[in-house]
Formats: structure tokens, sequence, C-alpha cells
């Protein structure tokens, strides 16, 4: 049986305002098929999914997808239900999921007659158990959500999708929150899948396992469809490229010797009200000139190590020192005086106002500087004069550094608070998902930026979930878990991956 | 089909120009009540020109009604500006002036020298005091000051009779609940012969001028709008967030007591409860005209107080009555609330701006 198409979008174009979205856009999915959907942020990813579901009405373009006998039929669009009734779902970054009902009345919700008095409970739970035998996507039934794993969360994520039969499944980052050995088995479950005559989208933008486990690849960038080649035929450069329209400059390590401490952490524990705000008698020792990089699956404590060495929080047990002096008492402010420099995780909300100026915002952590202000009073002209030579030199491109730094893309804030934190040359800087949500060229900037500051003589905390980008930076990792850091005793993707699941190596 | 777009950057145009359009049109709508009154909205108009712009007295009348305006109006902008909602403005404005006449009715005899500067620090302090309780519980506990403010001006309001019963009843007043007059030295002094006008306006646009720059060019004012705009960055960026709430407090305070000791040592000469027809309110409705600007306040309190002054002078010319001029401060809200958005966003005609290039 040669594989035919299932689904089939043509020249479809999307425009915001003055934003193209998409343009042109025409993609095949072949019946079995597992099609790597690539594109950098804002490349048009989501846009176009969202169309097929009829979240958005194209401008131009239509869509059509095969029924049950194969021949293909046009999709009414801007219907919301139009495509899940024509059998295609999607499985999005952000579960949909009633944490406080079990996971086979997630699976059943919606899927059942409003108004019949009875529910066959039995009959559902032996459709999901034969979908669970046939694709190998196991999880438990009659436990609430609430309690399951983030992997196993997803299951029950996709199991819902085929439960109402979806012959076409769109998987958005499906790995972002899955360690890597999880992602490993959810890649098997669908190959398998894809076997039994399911066809798959994934929408991703880490080269590694696009090229591992997709068909094919399609690359978007800028809204248009700028690549497609089959997997066996593309290797990592090429798809970078494509994906940033030029080579991406490579990140260097030189080896460095780590200097004095500049970071110390002592018996630290912090009481938190869950997992993500707890730490439980944590050492760390960060040194001059050396990048620690933090890794673990988000919610096992990174927030509330985030959250001491910013300031915001102060420990309830143990010692921060900054320099091998004590911070008694920390408060931002203090951090700051001390020499921290600090990346946000959450850029928007904890890294700019976004209603002041970029020129305010690059001079928000140090307002009672000379150069900044005198006897109370703001200097505007030297705010002004820090923020045009900052911008150049950090290349914030947006509409001007008088104008609101929430107009600024997602990129160049994250160069702005760069400028803020390096231009003071930090004893310490704390990088918190420094890259995330970045397209790769605002991402390997980031990288840079940190290797210099180390070259400089700076000591960075690292925190990411990304495991290649921590492999990549830094020069010691330690593994998160459960409020407690564990140092990793090797460098090795797979022991790193079980020590981020809690297991023992 | 029409679709709402938020647009790139809030027009600058519409900044300055919805507060004049929202007026005109708020004195359009107003229109509609005059003719179903039998008057001719042009002719009344007139007469309202007229009990503002008629005569010198009237233009004075109509800046003496600004002036608690002005100090209720910057009391509101600047809280709200740090998005702190000090809705208290009115039980302040009370704490303001029985302060004033607790120190000014005779309990000091001293030269008008000292007496005037002593009430009017003592009023601000007092009103200030009245906005440390709430402040301090939503700080401490976040418990809503737009409520706890909000009960306080009813609870401070029979403070205020209870005192006028009690400790500060003229003993010359004949029973009445008021206040004995504050001394002749301790009055603010008038700017004109045979007019009401008194140097508190003075006060009110100078204050009005420090706190506009006071907003744009310190690091006070830089700290309170960051908090103001996103407490977290705020907080992160290490600036004392709670230290900024307590300080736009005080002043928020002290700027709604200044309302008070100008009424009652501008004014009056002497306290009852009936001092204030809802100024501490108004000043909201200023500040929120205004744009929360504190220049815009003085501009947005002397067209407030024409519409009170002129339809004052409508209703004597017209026979109408003067409960349009709330009418038309209602509705010249309305029009800056639905102006302000859209200031931020704009109505697309569908099939316009998709037109392929």
């Amino acid at each position: 049986m040669t594989p035919y198409p299932v689904l089939q979008l043509r020249g479809l174009s999307k425009r915001f305002g003055p934003v193209v979205a998409n343009d042109d856009v025409s993609l095949t999915l072949h019946k079995g098929e597992v099609l790597a959907l690539l594109g950098e942020n804002g490349a048009g990813k989501t846009t176009l999914m969202n169309m097929l579901f009829g979240h958005y009405l194209p401008d131009a373009g239509t869509v059509e997808v095969a029924d049950a006998a194969g021949a293909l039929q046009p999709l009414p669009l801007g219907h919301p239900q139009a495509a899940l009734a024509a059998g295609v779902g999607m499985v999005h970054q952000h579960f949909a999921l009633a944490e406080n009902i079990s996971a086979l009345d997630n699976i059943t919700l919606g899927a059942e007659p409003l108004w019949s008095l009875r529910r066959n409970r039995a009959a559902a739970k032996a459709k999901v158990e034969g979908i669970i035998q046939r694709s190998g996507l196991s999880a438990p039934l009659d436990v609430p959500v609430g309690r399951l794993s983030v992997g196993e969360r997803q299951r029950v994520e996709i199991l819902k999708a085929l439960y109402r039969d979806a012959r076409i499944l769109v998987l958005d980052e499906p790995t972002a929150v899955l360690t890597p050995q999880e992602a490993d088995t959810l890649f098997a479950n669908i190959k398998a899948m894809t076997k039994s005559g399911l066809s798959v989208i994934f929408i991703s933008h880490k080269l590694r396992e696009v090229l591992a486990f997709s068909d094919r690849i399609a690359v978007l960038r800028h809204g248009r469809k700028v690549g497609e080649m089959p997997t066996s035929e593309a290797n990592e450069a090429k798809i970078a490229r494509m994906m940033v329209g030029a080579d991406t400059p490579l990140v260097e390590r030189e080896p460095l010797a780590p200097g004095a401490p500049v970071l110390n952490l002592s018996g630290m524990s912090v009481v938190g009200r869950s997992k993500r705000e707890t730490l439980n008698a944590v050492n760390l020792s960060v040194h001059a000139q050396e990048i620690v990089g933090i890794a673990g699956i988000s919610g096992n404590g990174q927030h509330a190590l985030a959250q001491v060495i910013s300031g915001l929080k102060a420990p309830d047990m143990g010692t921060v020192a900054i320099d091998q002096a004590a911070i008694a008492h920390p408060t931002p402010a203090r951090m700051v005086k001390a020499g921290v420099g600090r990346i946000p995780e959450d850029r928007h909300h904890e890294g700019i106002v976004g209603a002041m100026s970029v020129a305010e915002n690059l001079v928000l952590e140090r307002l009672t500087e000379p150069d900044v202000s005198t006897g109370g009073l703001l200097r505007r002209e030297d705010i002004a004069a820090n923020a045009t030579k900052l911008a150049k030199a950090y290349d914030v491109r947006g509409p001007g550094t008088e104008a609101q730094a929430r107009l600024l893309s997602g990129g160049n804030i994250q160069k702005l608070i760069l400028a803020r934190v390096f231009e003071r040359n930090p004893r310490l800087i704390l990088a918190n998902q420094p890259t995330r949500g970045l397209d790769l060229g605002a991402a390997a900037e980031v990288g840079r930026r940190l290797l210099d500051a180390r070259a400089r003589g700076a000591g960075v905390v690292l925190i990411s979930e990304d495991l290649d980008e921590i492999l990549g930076l830094s020069d010691r990792v330690l593994v998160i878990r459960d409020g407690q850091l564990i140092e990793a005793p090797t460098r090795d993707r797979a022991t790193i991956g079980l020590m981020m699941a809690g297991e023992t190596v | 089909m029409i679709r709402i777009e938020p647009r790139d950057t809030p027009s600058r145009a519409f900044a300055l120009g919805v507060p004049l359009l929202s007026a005109l049109v708020a004195l359009g709508f107003a229109a509609i009540p005059l003719l179903a009154a039998g008057a001719n909205p042009i002719a009344a108009y007139g007469a309202m020109f007229k009990g503002v712009f008629g005569s010198v007295f009237a233009f004075t009348e109509m800046l003496t009604r600004a002036t608690p305006l002005i100090f209720t109006g910057l009391a509101a902008a600047l809280a709200f500006r740090a998005k702190l909602w000090n809705i208290g403005g009115e039980g302040q404005l009370y704490l303001g002036a029985m302060a004033a006449v607790a120190i000014g009715a005779g309990a000091l005899d001293i030269p008008g020298i000292f007496l005037v500067p002593l009430i009017v620090v003592m009023g601000a302090a007092a009103g200030a005091v009245g906005m440390a309780a709430p402040t301090y519980l939503r700080v401490k506990f976040g418990a809503d000051e737009v409520v706890t403010t909000l009960l306080l001006n009813f609870i401070i309001l029979i403070l205020v009779q209870m005192m006028l019963e009690g400790p500060l009843q003229d003993p010359m007043g004949l029973g009445w609940p008021q206040s004995a007059p504050i001394l002749d030295q301790g009055m603010l002094p008038k700017l004109m012969d045979r007019m009401r006008l008194h140097s508190g306006f003075i006060l009110a646009l100078i204050l009005a001028i420090v706190a506009q720059f006071m907003l744009i060019r310190s690091v006070w004012g830089f700290k309170l709008r960051a908090v103001g705009e996103n407490v977290a960055a705020a907080r992160h960026a290490g600036i004392n967030v709670n230290r900024s709430f307590f300080g736009v407090a005080a002043i928020s305070g002290a700027l709604a007591g200044l309302a008070g000791v100008s009424e009652v040592a501008g004014l009056k000469g002497y306290l009852t409860a009936d001092l204030s027809p809802g100024f501490g309110y108004t000043g909201i409705v200023v500040a929120m005209l205004a744009g929360l600007s504190p220049i815009g306040v003085v501009l947005a309190a002397l067209f407030i107080a024409s519409v009170f002054v002129g339809a004052d002078g409508m209703s004597r010319a017209m026979g109408v009555s003067s409960f349009l001029a709330d009418l038309v401060v209602s509705v010249s809200l309305l029009c800056v609330l639905v102006g302000g958005f859209f200031a931020k966003f704009r109505v697309v005609l569908a099939g316009k701006g998709e037109v392929a290039q």
C-alpha cells in the first residue's frame, strides 16, 4: 500500500495587522508518517495549527482531511469542532486536564452525550484499555490526574485524542516537560502507533529529537515554508541554517581554571508550599570563571533556588555567601550591591516594567548611583546616553530607547536585561531559563555573553530545562530533584536523565 | 464584521484629545434632559458659560470651588499611579479639617505667621495618618485598601459628628454641632478683596507642579511608577516596594487632608459635618479625567468646578435643576473611560487592512 495523503494544507495565509504570521504555506501529511514541523519562535508554527483547528480563520487557503475511506474532503474553516469531527486531535504544550478527576473521566469528558442519564463507564474503560494495548501508552486510569507525573499526564492527553478516534495527531512541543528517557518512550510509542495507521505532526525546535524520530521535516521561517525534506537527507547544520536563514554562530567553551568561590550556599533550606518552592539542605559553591549548570525537570526547586540567589526569598535555614561574605538578610537590593546579576525566568513579568521606557528599564537596578541620579533627581541626559550606548553594544533593537519596553520582541527584551546585568561586571550571574522562548540566534547570543562574563572572571549559575544547553555551556552539572542538589558524576545525557527522573546512579 | 485590535502604541493624540472630547460629548448628552425640561440648550449653556466667565466674582467662585478638587484629585492621582487605590480622600479631608480647627480655633493664640503654617502642616499630617492603617493592612495582610479606605470614610465622618457635639463643639454655638471658628490670624489669606478666593488655591497649584516634577524627574517618582506598572519587576530590581507604598500613601493622605484645611481655614472658618459635598469622591473623578497626571488634575478640577458653578448659574437663569452638573460630570467620566479604551485599541472594519500587498 503506497502512503496516501491524509491532510493537505494549501496556500494558507494569515496576517495580524502588519504582521504576516503565515504566508502561502502548503503542507502534506501522508498516512502513517511522522512529520516534524520546525521553526523558531514566531516562525508561524502555532498559527498554522490554530488555523487547522479552526481557532483562526485563514485569510486565504484551504484545508483538506481524508475521511475514513481515505478520500480528501475539504474542512470547513473557522469551526473548532470540524477538525475534531474529521479525526484530527491536538495535544497542547500546556495540558488541558482537570486535576481533581480520574484519568478515565478526563479522557471521556466531553466525548459523551451531555444529557444521557447513565454513563456507560465500563464500555468507555474497555475502549481506553484497548487503545492502551495497541499504542503502548500506559497511564493509571482510576487515579486523579493531579497525582500523575508529567509524562503520564501527557499520555492521558494523547489517549484523550485517540479516544475521539483521531487519525491525525498534532503534538505541540511534546518533550518540553519530559526527561530524556520519557521522551524516548514517547517517541517509541508514537512509532508503534504510526504502524497502525496514525499520522503525526510534531512541532519542535529541538533538532536532535527531530532528526531521530521523524520521517520528514518541514521548516518554517517568518511565516513561510522555507524547506522540506526527508529526514534521511537532513542533518543538524542544514536544518539550523534553514530555521535561522544563516549559519548559527557556534558557541565554544574554552577551558578555564576556576578561581575563588563567588557563591556559597551551605545547608540551605527553604520551606515552601509546593515542591517548586522547597529546598532541602542544599550545598552549592560556584567559583569565578566557572559556569555551573542546574539540570532538572521544572518544579523541583529551581524556583526556590533562583529566588534565594535573587534575594527575593530569605532561606529558612543555612547561609548564603557572596565572595565569601555572608549575606545576613538577603534582599534584591543587597544581592545587586554584593555583585549578583540576575536574569529572571519570566522576563516579561519580573525582568522589565513594560510601560516604562527602554532607557528607564536599563537603570532599574541602580537608581541611586551617581550617573543615574544626584540629590534624588534623575539625570535624564545621562540615562538617555547610557541607553544609547547599551542598546548599541548589546544590539537591542526596537522602536527606540525612549519607547516603552513592552514593545520590544522577546529576544530584544532579553538583550535589554543582559545589557543591564553584564554592564555592571557582576561577580555572580544567575541565569534562570535564559534562552526559553528565544530563537536560535538570540539564544546563541545569550550563551556567548555568559561565556564572555565567565572569561572576565564571573561565576554563573545556569538553571535550564534544556539539557543540551546545560551540557554546551557548563563546566560542572548538578541535578536538582525534589529540592535537593546532586552533583552529576558524568556528562552523559542518559545518566543525567536518570538522575532527573529521581533514580540513583 | 467589526474587529477590535490593540494599537502598537497608545495614540498620543488620543491621550490629549480624549478628555477634551469627553467633556464636549458630555455637554452634548446633557442637552437631552435640558430639552426634556423645556429649556433651550444653547441658551442654557450660554447661561452656564456666563455663570463661570460672566464676572470676576463668578470666575473666582469657580477657582474657589476647584481648590479642594485639585487637592483631592492629586491625592487620588498619585496613589493610583502606584496602584494603591485610596478611595478614602473624603475621610482624610475631614481629618485634615479636624486638625485645623483643633489647633486653629483658639487652642493656640500665636501670630498668624506661625499659626497658618502650623495648621497646614498638622492638617496634612492628620490626613496622612488616615492612610496609615489601610496601608499597613494592605502591605502586611493583603487587605484590599479599596474596602478599608472606603469604610474609614464613614467611620471618620461619625467621629467628626461626635467631636462636633463633644470636645470640638463651639461653646458659643447655641448647641449647634459645629466647631468654634478658627482665629482670624489662623485663616489662609484671601487673594482678592471682597472675593472668597483664598491662598489655598495657590498652594494647590504649587503642589500640583511639585507633584508633576517629582513624579517624572525624581528617583522617588521613578520608583512609584515602577511599582505601579509592574510590582514584581520593581521588587526584583531591588526597589523597596513597601516603602514606596507607605510613602505615596502618606503623601496621598496629606494632600486630601489639605483639602480639608483649605476648606475650613480658607473658606468656611469653622467645621461642620457637611463641610464637603463629596470632594473626596469627586477627586477620584478628577484624577481619572486627568489620566492620573498632576498637571492634568488642575485642568480637570477647573473643568468640573466650572460645570458645578456654571450649573448653579444656569439653574438660576433658566429654572432647570442644577443636578444637571452631576450628570455632565458623570457622563464625561464615562466618556473618558470609553475614550481610554479607544486610545489602546482600534476598531477595524473587516475587509479593510486585509488587502493583498
